[in-house]
């Protein structure tokens, strides 16, 4: 535009900044990403990084003080019985879900990808986001109307002559309870409705992903429909459920309400975290039993990402 | 071809009965528990959730309104907190969005991943870090706290929308504007601005949902200060009137409901 | 690298100039040391395989890359890091790149706008941008609602509605049907004659390269092969790359090419300049000659192409019109032993070994 800025008298500030930083392309990047940087690696890995600190300090038992100085006492704490059991209790019930969770979503998935029509596609999207996106704690609290001892479950066994079974399975040892809404299975079945969608809406993207020549090829190579499945469908269709499960399976780890409002009285790790930081007041054991969900996250997401389930988020 | 397998038809086109089955049993799965909320939000029975309800009526919406006081200030506080969070979040996730779009540099994906970082970990970390941080700078807990909390956990939801959109927009069209004389401001005001519009505004609203019922890292980052979800949970462990915080919940719901479903109809529009 | 001369330049000050430019990403030499001249109000190409650096030389000239080293001058200013909105230069892009929040009308305007040109005078340049590619009614649409045709005929307006000096087009006719694409190649032509612009085209189909061009630049691995009429690429390949991207061509090697010619020195030979006679005719004087059998027969309608495999294990391949033949005649003639023969004048040395 040589000829057409000569004519102009002087081309404007907002235009000589503007080539300024055409010229100075790293400028620019850095003008982007400061403010965001500065937020999330000051504020968030910061904190993240001072609590991992705190968590190589310890209480000291008279005083009721944080002695600052490093030790790795606190995560002795972290090998008793009691919080060793407290982790495995968690672990096993975030991976109960997410299996949980795999098997619900998938026939939805599979259904809103090969069945529906492209305005059912946009329907089921959204009925399924809508709850993704909406009030973590009233679906909870919902559950808590449902299971509570004279709700609609218990109604349903009565009605149908089925109280025994439901005295037999709340007579279990250590998951059963006095009734459905304070035993682990409230706990699990609430888990399981709060995160389901998180689960559906990646392995349904992954199945969308899969174009139908590709299923057509399969069974024109004489795969029949149940091979094309196992063979085809379900492989491709997996770093979709792994994507899906890195939430289910974090989520369950670090949640401390769900076993609060709908558990018998046995601690999950999110529990022990808000109360040692809470009224015992030790922090240092607090940190270090959120550095637990940290590392089996890490490792989830390392091999998460070796699986290649970061394409299908 | 093959003669076992005459049509290489993959599968009916129709939906067997028992798949059908199932996906209706999941999406009953999923909705059944807001009907109930709703349901209970009209019970006539003050202390205990008896299914079904002795009687109905519309009395508890009465009481919400007129005899609890307590309801409105955490409502305000929630929906100032979510305003600001999502303001922030917005410039924010745009600024990092179009950062990665537009280069490759060294340390992209690291950023990514921090991005990511806030909601692929468990909430209580967020939540317990922030607190802990606070308490180490001695800060108190106000207002601004539970802003700060709000806003990293959002930054997400508004980058991904957005680059998602920047991806589908394609370099080609602010190339095209830059080669017919805008410079990089106008470029931005009339091609980028309006390619993004939508996804800043799906963006944001899901933000706003996210951050108005948020009660995990809440819980840590709001001090003595009620938010509506704290309220919530207050009222779940120290129940009084227990219908009325149904009906806080039915108005919750209908409040994150109506951004999320206009939030996905905004973006299954543009992705026509 | 060889270059035509370029002695007979009219104006002085070319409207592209390229010296020692190279553009590097990464490890990768897009463009390596490339040196050209495009004359005022030609219509250039730059023909090569994909990857062979001649998109890369069109975004250097729009300002879109800048190079790792060299200098670029349009109309004798140099350019360097000049901005895309600083040049005068517009760009028809490959994928047209419409607005799509913008109708056909913004969009052609956008350009004006930015610069401020006031509306009345916008809506009538606009309207005759419109006129000029045939689309005179679709002001009002969006992009969405056109056909690719259109589309593409829009991107064009856009771009000349800004009077630029130079037009530079990024293989804009590669998404068109067959059909389509020869119409838009005629009428480009036409539009670039009436309009006086300097046209950079670039493209990898050597047909339309070679239908619309003045010049054209053979680019392979980041570098230029070639730059020459039409008929200088097409008749006098300087390379075995020209003589195989341009056309198809027979490569004589060595011991052939050593009877054939007196030298080992590699040549060049058009399918369609060679005749195929019975054997054992005579040879004119200045004619080559070799023997050989017919492998294959392709019958393609409105001609035959023979591969005749010749001594040595080599083959050549020869085009002949189907004049007389019948489709049975010729695919009959399959397993024949022939004469081929050609004018030496129609024979080319290669540089490249």
């Amino acid at each position: 535009m040589a000829s057409i800025s000569s004519a102009e008298p002087s081309p404007s500030f907002v235009r000589r900044l503007s080539t300024f930083l055409h010229k100075h392309p790293a400028l620019v990047l850095i003008l982007l990403l400061a403010v965001p940087l500065l937020w999330l690696g000051v504020i968030y890995l910061g904190s993240l990084g001072a609590l991992l600190l705190q968590s190589f300090f310890k209480l000291d038992d008279f005083t009721g003080l944080v002695v600052r100085e490093f030790t790795l006492d606190t995560y002795r704490q972290l090998f008793t019985q009691a919080n060793l059991d407290i982790i495995i209790r968690s672990a096993v019930m975030a991976a109960t879900v997410t299996i949980a969770c795999a098997l619900l979503a998938f026939p939805i998935s599979f259904y809103m990808a090969r069945y529906a029509s492209s305005t059912g596609k946009v329907a089921f999207y959204i009925a399924v986001t809508l709850p993704l996106w909406s009030s973590y704690l009233v679906r909870v609290y919902s559950w808590k109307l449902i299971l509570a001892k004279e709700g609609v479950i218990g109604w349903i066994f009565q009605a149908l002559g089925l109280e025994p079974l439901l005295n037999a399975i709340l007579a279990v040892p250590t998951i059963g309870g006095p009734s459905l809404s304070v035993s682990m299975y409230g706990t699990f079945l609430a888990f399981v409705y709060v995160w389901l969608p998180y689960m559906i809406i990646p392995t349904y993207t992954a199945l969308e992903r899969v174009p139908r020549s590709m299923l057509e090829a399969s069974a024109d190579l004489g795969a029949r429909p149940q091979q094309t499945f196992w063979r085809v469908i379900l492989p491709l269709a997996l770093p979709g459920v792994i994507a899906g499960s890195i939430f289910t399976f974090s989520l369950t780890l670090g949640d401390y309400i769900i076993p609060g409002v709908l558990g018998n009285s046995a601690f999950f790790i999110g529990q022990v975290v808000l109360v040692q930081q809470g009224t015992a007041g030790n922090i240092p054991l607090a940190a270090a039993f959120t550095v637990v969900p940290m590392v089996i996250m890490f490792i989830y997401l390392f091999i998460a990402g070796r699986l290649g389930a970061f394409e299908a988020l | 071809m093959f003669s076992r397998n005459k049509s290489p038809q993959p599968f009916a086109s129709r939906a067997p009965l028992g798949l059908k089955i199932l996906v209706g049993f999941v999406l009953l799965f999923l909705y059944c528990p807001f009907g109930i909320i709703l349901l209970y939000a009209f019970t006539t029975e003050e202390t205990a959730f008896t299914f079904p309800p002795p009687g109905l009526t519309l009395d508890w919406f009465r009481v919400a309104l007129f005899e609890r006081p307590d309801i409105f200030p955490p409502l305000l506080l929630s929906i100032q907190v979510a305003l600001v969070a999502t303001a922030i979040a917005l410039v924010l996730g745009s600024l990092i969005a179009f950062a990665i779009s537009r280069t490759r540099f060294f340390g992209r994906e690291a950023i990514t991943f921090l991005v990511l970082l806030p909601i692929a970990l468990p909430g209580i970390i967020t939540g317990i870090s922030l607190r802990s941080a606070f308490g180490l700078l001695g800060l108190d807990f106000t207002f601004w706290t539970i802003v700060i909390g709000h806003a990293t956990f959002c930054i997400v939801v508004v980058y991904n929308n957005v680059i998602a959109r920047l991806r589908r927009t394609g370099k080609s069209q602010m190339e095209a504007s830059a080669d017919l004389g805008a410079h990089s401001f106008q470029t931005f005001r009339y091609i980028l601005l309006p390619a993004i519009g939508t996804a800043l505004l799906a963006g944001g609203m899901l933000a706003f949902a996210l951050s108005f019922d948020e009660v995990i890292v809440t819980t840590f980052t709001a001090g003595q200060q009620t938010t509506l979800p704290i309220w919530i949970l207050n009222q779940l462990v120290r129940p009084r009137q227990r219908p009325v915080t149904n009906v806080v919940a039915v108005f919750v719901i209908a409040l994150t409901f109506i951004p999320i479903f206009i939030a996905q109809r905004l973006m299954q529009d543009t992705n026509e | 690298m060889p270059q035509n001369e370029m002695s007979n330049i009219s104006n002085p000050l070319p409207a592209v100039r390229f010296e020692n430019v190279s553009r590097h990403f990464d490890q990768v030499r897009a463009v390596d040391n490339v040196s050209l001249e495009i004359r005022d109000g030609e219509f250039f190409s730059m023909l090569g395989p994909s990857g062979s650096g001649k998109t890369t030389c069109l975004r250097l000239i729009a300002g879109f890359e800048q190079p790792t080293s060299g200098k670029i001058f349009l109309h004798g200013a140099e350019v360097g890091e000049l901005p895309p909105y600083e040049r005068d230069v517009n760009t028809v892009f490959q994928d047209y790149a419409l607005f799509p929040h913008m109708t056909v009308a913004e969009n052609v305007g956008y350009g004006l706008m930015i610069r401020q040109v006031p509306g009345a005078e916008r809506n009538e340049r606009v309207n005759q941008a419109l006129e000029l590619v045939r689309l005179p009614q679709m002001g009002q649409r969006k992009p969405s609602q056109l056909s690719g045709g259109q589309r593409q005929r829009i991107a064009l307006a856009r771009a000349l509605v800004n009077r630029p000096r130079v037009l530079l087009l990024d293989e804009p006719l590669g998404a068109l049907d067959l059909k389509l694409r020869q119409e838009m190649q005629i009428e480009l032509k036409e539009i670039q004659k009436r309009v006086g612009i300097t046209f950079v085209f670039v493209t990898h189909d050597q047909e339309e390269a070679l239908t619309m061009s003045d010049r054209i630049a053979v680019f392979n691995a980041g570098r230029i092969e070639q730059i020459g009429t039409p008929s200088q690429v097409y008749e006098h390949p300087a390379t075995a790359f020209v003589a195989g991207f341009v056309g198809t061509s027979n490569l004589v090697r060595s011991d052939i090419a050593q009877k054939l010619t007196g030298s080992a020195q590699t040549f060049s030979i058009r399918p369609e300049k060679i005749r195929m006679v019975e054997p054992g005719t005579p040879v004119q004087n200045g004619w080559a000659s070799v023997e050989g059998t017919i492998r294959e027969v392709v019958y393609l309608g409105m001609f035959t192409r023979y591969i005749v495999a010749v001594e040595g294990g080599r083959e050549l391949t020869v085009v002949r019109q189907n004049l007389d033949e019948t489709s049975m005649d010729v695919l009959n003639a399959e397993g024949k032993r022939v004469q081929l023969t050609w004018q030496r004048a129609f024979d080319r040395m290669l540089e490249t070994p």
